[in-house]
């Protein structure tokens, strides 16, 4: 073999199969998810206040604190909180529904997070009305996903 | 199954006080293996509710993605005195309850 032939025959070897891109192109389009969520509407951006570390350090137990201005009222409450990691396995974190009955939209909780990523909140508000909001975080040690215990 | 609810021991008529539950349990995700490489099952809880005097204030779906030992914390209206139940249950049938008492002025 030439050792030209080498040099340029490398790395196209070394290009990974598709399975295996696919496999460290975790993140994943979550926008499916979030019209499906959001009824197909599209969601208002901001109206939400998220309070998210900018650095975890450990994924597996990442504090999260989601309040939503609003009345709260028969007529204009939060009916529902989704969290979306979009970098997660399975990109749901949790479905929090709240009504009139709460008297506050403000949820406090921990979140598993497989690494940095774009987390999404979405608010539905009564009367098929949606908000949304995306804040980066960044993981020190993601939640482990292959490490033997 | 084991699990903690905190509401503050008296409060307002008409206000919102805060309710904070903790849950003991693994929410294994499934995805992980163990030490001879067999993968751990999936265990989670994946429904969480509560009732403040009878009222459902307030419910959860959760996911893999929740952290072990779930803790929530939410708020609802004070309207009278009496029982705050949370209920939760996992994907293998366990249920579990805790109550705590408010007294409403």
């Amino acid at each position: 073999m030439k050792r030209r032939d080498f040099v340029i025959g490398v790395p196209a070897a070394a290009a990974l199969p598709a399975f295996a891109q696919q496999q460290f192109a975790r993140t994943q389009d979550v926008a499916p998810l979030i019209a499906k969520l959001a009824n197909g509407v599209k969601p208002e951006t901001g109206g939400i206040e998220v309070e998210l570390p900018a650095v975890a350090e450990n994924g597996n137990s990442v504090p999260i604190k989601v309040r939503v201005p609003s009345p709260m009222s028969e007529a204009d409450h939060v009916d529902a909180i989704h969290i979306i990691a979009d970098r997660n396995p399975r990109p749901l974190v949790a479905t929090f529904n709240l009504g009139p009955g709460a008297g506050r939209a403000e949820i406090t909780t921990r979140i598993r997070l497989a690494g940095s990523q774009r987390l999404t909140v979405l608010a539905a508000l009564s009367g098929n009305r949606y908000r949304i909001s995306q804040q980066d975080v960044l993981v020190t040690s993601a939640a482990c996903l292959d490490d033997s215990l | 199954m084991l699990g903690r609810v905190q509401v503050p021991p008296t409060a307002k008529k008409g206000e919102s006080f805060e309710i904070r539950v903790l849950v003991q349990h693994p929410m294994e995700t499934g995805f992980r293996r163990d030490v001879n490489g067999q993968s751990i099952p999936m265990h989670i809880v994946n429904q969480l509710s509560c009732t403040s005097g009878g009222r459902k204030v307030f419910s959860a779906e959760l996911g893999t993605g929740m952290s072990a030992n779930p803790y929530v914390s939410f708020y609802a209206v004070a309207q009278a005195s009496g029982e705050v139940v949370v209920e939760w249950s996992d994907d293998r049938g366990g249920t579990g309850r805790v109550t705590a008492t408010i007294q409403v002025s």
